[in-house]
């Protein structure tokens, strides 16, 4: 079943506050390739929060994950993340398409820190192929 | 860094174990990434990486050029095909090259290639970082 056109222009709760530790960036660095020495955490740190923000979006809609593949994914950010930072992600649903039967569902998650200011803005295409795709 | 200046190319390798460890560390537990039923029952070959896992190994060799992690302003890629990732010990490995394009305001953009095999597994990838 194609996902609902009226989705889009629609803004989700925002997830609750993410404490970043120099813990989970060692954890973090070392899944990917790297080596935590201190400082800001690697560049596609924030998909974490994206992420969660994502899997309840999902929910909400009621789409299975498994259907979903990762088409496009951006980050911007306005200044690095570091240990200590309290980050909340909030999901807009941007565009919304249909091609051979999947949907591209164009999200936009934007990163702010506790005092609500911009850390990071994450854009994601997910490709859903329905069920009876 | 100046323009035309060809970064050094990384190889990083990807087993179904570093797939289990990526799982863990960003919370993405799509059964795709783990599971061959999963993943072949929604027409995919077999196990692929997360798509954030290549785009993260290609982080990590940007920050290995640039002195470390903080430094990059944007990045942005498209996953245009599947890192199929076998149920062995060796399992494949990435291949992440990158030339800087411009240097501009203290910025310098950074065009990528990404391959598995012989194949380009990001669609036109790019970093802009700061010098």
């Amino acid at each position: 079943m194609p996902i609902d056109q009226s989705l889009v222009g629609r803004a989700f709760p925002p997830t609750a506050p993410y404490p970043v530790t120099e813990g989970k960036l060692r954890e973090f660095a070392a899944a990917t390739g790297g080596e935590y020495a201190g400082g800001p955490a690697p560049a596609t740190f924030p998909i974490v929060m994206a992420f969660e923000a994502m899997n309840a979006f999902l929910e909400s809609e009621q789409v299975d994950l498994f259907r979903i593949v990762h088409g496009e994914q951006r980050f911007a950010y306005e200044r690095p993340i570091q240990p200590g930072d309290e980050l909340t992600a909030t999901l807009t649903v941007d565009t919304l398409r249909q091609i051979g039967g999947a949907d591209l569902i164009g999200t936009r998650s934007e990163i702010t820190d506790a005092d609500g200011a911009l850390v990071c803005t994450t854009r994601a295409t997910l490709v859903h192929k329905g069920a009876d795709a | 860094m100046n323009p035309g200046d060809e970064l050094e190319t990384r190889t990083f390798s990807i087993t179904r174990g570093d797939l289990v460890r990526y799982a863990g560390a960003s919370g993405d537990f799509n059964p795709i990434h783990w599971s061959e039923r999963v993943a072949t029952s929604v027409g995919l070959p077999g196990v692929i990486a997360h798509g954030m896992l290549t785009l993260a190994l290609t982080a990590s060799a940007i920050d290995g050029w640039v002195g470390g992690p903080g430094r990059v302003v944007e990045l942005a890629c498209k996953f245009t095909k599947p890192v199929v990732v076998p149920d062995d010990d060796t399992g494949v490995d990435l291949v992440v090259a990158g030339t800087v394009s411009s240097v501009e305001d203290g910025l310098a953009t950074i065009a990528l290639t990404v391959t598995c095999g012989d194949q380009k597994v990001l669609g036109a990838p790019k970093a802009v970082v700061r010098g």
